[in-house]
């Protein structure tokens, strides 16, 4: 028999259902993925023992790590399904849902918590309208090169999935929302609600929940400072509690 | 009277822009997306957004730009809405500037410009190499903070099914389909406007996202809208081969200074970098000197196939052909390149900015799409589309970095009109004809989930993806092209015997993908039979056995409209609009 690929993924039918693992053995091909791997199942829908069983439910949509939906967890490891080589995998690769999410189904979770702590920390820049207005304001290089790969992030949210701090009886934001706060507080414009957005960390939840764990910037496939703007955004916050407190 | 609903579906650029111009002015959105907006397909962008700022001392014009575009589109493109656009670009870059977008700077803190295909100005600004993915976040950032006021009601992980057409044929809002519970449900609303991307996924492996099927573009075709210029399809000179699709490499690489070329001796055997200057055969630069690598992709991407297929130049054999970066010092590959460099560094496993990357085309950008009007509505009153999904910017050919701007400024454009068309439309009868759409929805529902059969539909779509490549890209003869329709008809019989292996009402994704491509297979008809009547050479559409561009026949836009019959689709052409620049001849082995 030509080389082949063994999978073990676990299914789940839906969030009250109980879980199974069921087992694939594919053809290998060169250059496969997790994701081509899924699509191959899908056009084959048959378990390693030959049973007939369903195309697997996961989110994905551009296949190039930069719209965050694939993520997974693959041999224990919070990443993007789509950059998961299958010849850098040791097998049987094991492919799990994310755990800190409310499952829908199989490798499908909801994380639209994030969304949600988007728009609590006014992750924007609020511009008077989108009538001409002239240019914006001067940005220098050194600058931007420094927001940039804040703004890089893409919600994809291994690095919640990996903070060992991120759970309900924290409520905690995690990092992907404090590295916001820092990119649009540091933004001329987007500073003017600096102070709302650090006041919406200095709570329960907030930025104190971080235990400094450090798995959020190893876990991050794009690379960004996570630390650096936990470390930058709780001074900031502890900044504002005193001025908060001073002012009475 | 009750402030009006609108309903904008498709959550990337085009549609993000019409929401928060119709939020802005005081209107209510509901926003219906498969994915949540933030992923949407706008993300995969690289390159950059095109606008005559003139920043750079060159002279630059929105007239300049114009030019550029309808020259670049070898004349196809209506010219008033063309023009409108590049007269509003640099106020477009502005705005996003003020937004926040992280563009990349001079050392005085002003925007920086590169060179993109198909003009000799230095006119795209640009985010590192991922422009679009900043871009999109700008839009859905502000999008966001209309959903705090209420302006904006997200429907994330609705698919659209169709349009509700009440008797008098006109919309009045759409059905869509919960990806979760799989829940069909009407939305009335007193417009529609669709953004709903490109079609890639129609050829099995593109540059696209999954989401871009073309589904919903078809879904409205087959109920009575045009769809104009279906046969134009970009195919993009630079892409990485992969398994699973085909990753963009940014025409920026070549912007920024990259070098198409091959080994002068086929099968050369050495290691790539002990191949010496004068044995490295740079086609591009030596047949287009002016443009040289920077010629447009139609141009650059049937050069790549001449020196594979015809020349047998290819790297070993193969349909491969470098991309170098590596004269190029890092520090600048990385402040401006990247986001790209790291796609082929983690997909590939070489680091291009060591080894010259391996590339070949691919098919990346839908030229064609639902045939609007000057005020961007469909045939169907109150429909309207904006962005990649209709067909106006960009005639035979779209430029580099001129897809962005396209987006936005349709967004822009749509949103006040179908506003105003909203609150001065009459009232429908009714219910508008919501309960009739339910019901026709519904049954479709139902006989896929007892159909009994034997086919797989994701076989059944790679066949038509090899078909469509085969046939309907970079070169097409009007043998293999009634080849490929009859193909599609033989597909679209065997759709009848598809078998669902999973028919649960809980999170089903190949259940809507089932419904995508029964879409699917409809508008490759539109495709390949549009392309077989243009019997002419024209930006991405190339017959060998027409070789030359035929104004007195087919300056025209292709208006294809559904039938129902199995013969497919029927044909009719229209003017194009050449009121500002007269057509002639497209080249770029010189200065145009």
């Amino acid at each position: 028999m030509a080389k082949t690929v063994k999978f073990e993924i676990k299914r789940q039918a839906g969030p009250e259902a109980p879980a199974v693992w069921e087992n694939f053995e594919l053809e290998w091909r060169q250059g496969m993925n997790v994701i081509s791997a899924m699509m191959e199942i899908a056009a084959n829908p048959v378990t390693a023992d030959g049973k007939a069983t369903t195309p697997i439910t996961y989110d994905s949509n551009c296949l190039e790590e930069i719209c965050g939906s694939c993520a997974m967890r693959i041999n224990g490891k919070a990443r993007m399904a789509c950059s998961a080589l299958v010849e850098n995998l040791e097998q049987p690769i094991k492919i799990e849902p994310l755990s800190k999410f409310p499952l829908v189904r199989d490798l499908q979770v909801d994380r639209s918590v994030l969304f949600e702590n988007l728009m609590r920390v006014k992750a924007w820049v609020p511009v008077d309208g989108t009538y001409d207005l002239g240019s914006g304001p001067r940005v220098f290089p050194q600058q931007q090169e420094a927001n940039y790969p804040l703004s890089n992030c893409i919600s994809c949210t291994c690095c919640m999935e990996v903070c060992p701090q991120f759970n309900e009886a924290t409520g905690f934001v995690g990092a992907a929302t404090i590295a916001q706060v820092k990119l649009f507080n540091n933004h001329p414009t987007g500073k003017v609600f600096k102070e709302e957005r650090l006041r919406a960390l200095a709570g329960d939840g907030g930025i104190q929940e971080c235990g400094y764990a450090q798995n959020c910037v190893e876990a991050c496939p794009k690379q960004i400072p996570l630390t650096n703007a936990i470390s930058d955004v709780g001074r900031d916050v502890v900044v504002q509690k005193m001025k908060d407190f001073l002012r009475g | 009277m009750a402030a009006p609903r609108i309903i904008v579906v498709g959550g990337g650029l085009a549609g993000l822009a019409a929401v928060i111009k119709i939020a802005e002015a005081g209107g209510h959105v509901d926003l219906f997306s498969i994915v949540p907006v933030k992923r949407s397909h706008s993300v995969c962008a690289q390159g950059g957004i095109n606008a005559a700022k003139n920043l750079k001392g060159e002279g630059d014009t929105t007239w300049q730009h114009f030019d550029d575009t309808i020259y670049g589109g070898d004349f196809l493109a209506n010219q008033t809405p063309v023009k409108a656009m590049c007269e509003a670009a640099p106020g477009i870059i502005d705005l996003l500037d003020r937004m926040g977008v992280p563009f990349n700077r001079t050392p005085e803190g002003l925007l920086d410009f590169r060179r993109f295909g198909g003009t000799l100005y230095h006119r795209t600004a640009f985010a590192g190499a991922t422009t679009g993915q900043q871009l999109l976040y700008a839009l859905d950032e502000q999008v966001r903070r209309y959903e705090v006021d209420g302006h904006v009601h997200k429907y994330e992980g609705w698919e659209f099914l169709s349009a509700i057409v009440d008797g008098k044929g006109a919309c009045r809002g759409i059905v869509a389909m919960n990806l979760r519970t799989m829940e069909v449900r009407a939305f009335q609303a007193e417009a529609v406007i669709l953004a709903t991307g490109g079609n890639g996924a129609i050829f099995g492996k593109s540059t696209n996202s999954v989401v871009c099927t073309g589904s919903a573009q078809s879904a409205v075709f087959q109920q009575g809208a045009y769809y104009a210029n279906g046969e134009f399809i970009q195919v993009h000179p630079t892409s990485i081969p992969g398994e699973d699709k085909l990753r963009l490499m940014s025409e920026s690489a070549r912007g920024e200074g990259g070098r198409v070329w091959v080994p002068r001796t086929p099968g050369d055997k050495r290691p790539v970098k002990q191949i010496p200057e004068s044995e490295r055969y740079y086609f591009l630069e030596e047949w287009y000197p002016k443009y040289g690598n920077l010629v447009p992709r139609d141009v650059a991407t049937r050069a790549i196939h001449e020196i594979v297929y015809e020349h047998g130049l290819g790297i070993d054999g193969q349909p491969m052909v470098y991309l170098d970066l590596t004269h190029i010092d890092r520090e600048t590959l990385n402040r401006k390149l990247e986001g790209i460099l790291e796609i082929y560094e983690k997909f590939v496993g070489d680091d291009p900015r060591e080894v010259p990357m391996k590339i070949f085309p691919g098919m990346h950008y839908t030229m064609g799409g639902l045939w609007v009007d000057n005020n961007q509505m469909t045939n169907i009153p109150g429909l309207f589309a904006c962005g990649e999904c209709e067909y106006q910017y960009h005639g035979a050919n779209r430029l580099g970095a001129n897809s962005l701007v396209s987006c936005i400024f349709g967004g822009f454009s749509v949103g006040p009109i179908a506003l105003k068309y909203a609150k001065n439309v009459d009232a429908a009868e009714g219910d508008g004809g919501a309960a009739a759409e339910i019901a026709r929805q519904t049954e479709m529902n139902q006989q896929l989930l007892k159909n009994e059969g034997n086919e797989n539909p994701f076989r059944i779509w790679r066949e038509l993806g090899v078909t469509m490549t085969e046939h309907a890209t970079v070169i097409r003869y009007n043998k293999g092209l009634k080849q490929a329709d009859e193909k599609i008809v033989e597909l679209l019989d065997r759709f009848q015997n598809v078998s669902l292996a999973d028919r649960t009402q809980w999170a089903n994704t190949s259940f809507a993908f089932t419904r995508q491509l029964y879409n699917m297979l409809e508008l490759s008809r539109v495709i390949v039979q549009g392309a077989l009547l243009r019997d002419e050479s024209r930006g991405a559409h190339y017959k060998p056995d027409f070789p030359e561009r035929n104004d007195e026949k087919f300056l025209k836009t292709t208006k294809a409209s559904f039938t129902g019959a199995p013969e497919g689709p029927r044909f009719e052409y229209e003017d194009v609009d050449t009121q500002f620049i007269k057509p002639r001849p497209r080249r770029y082995d010189a200065a145009k």
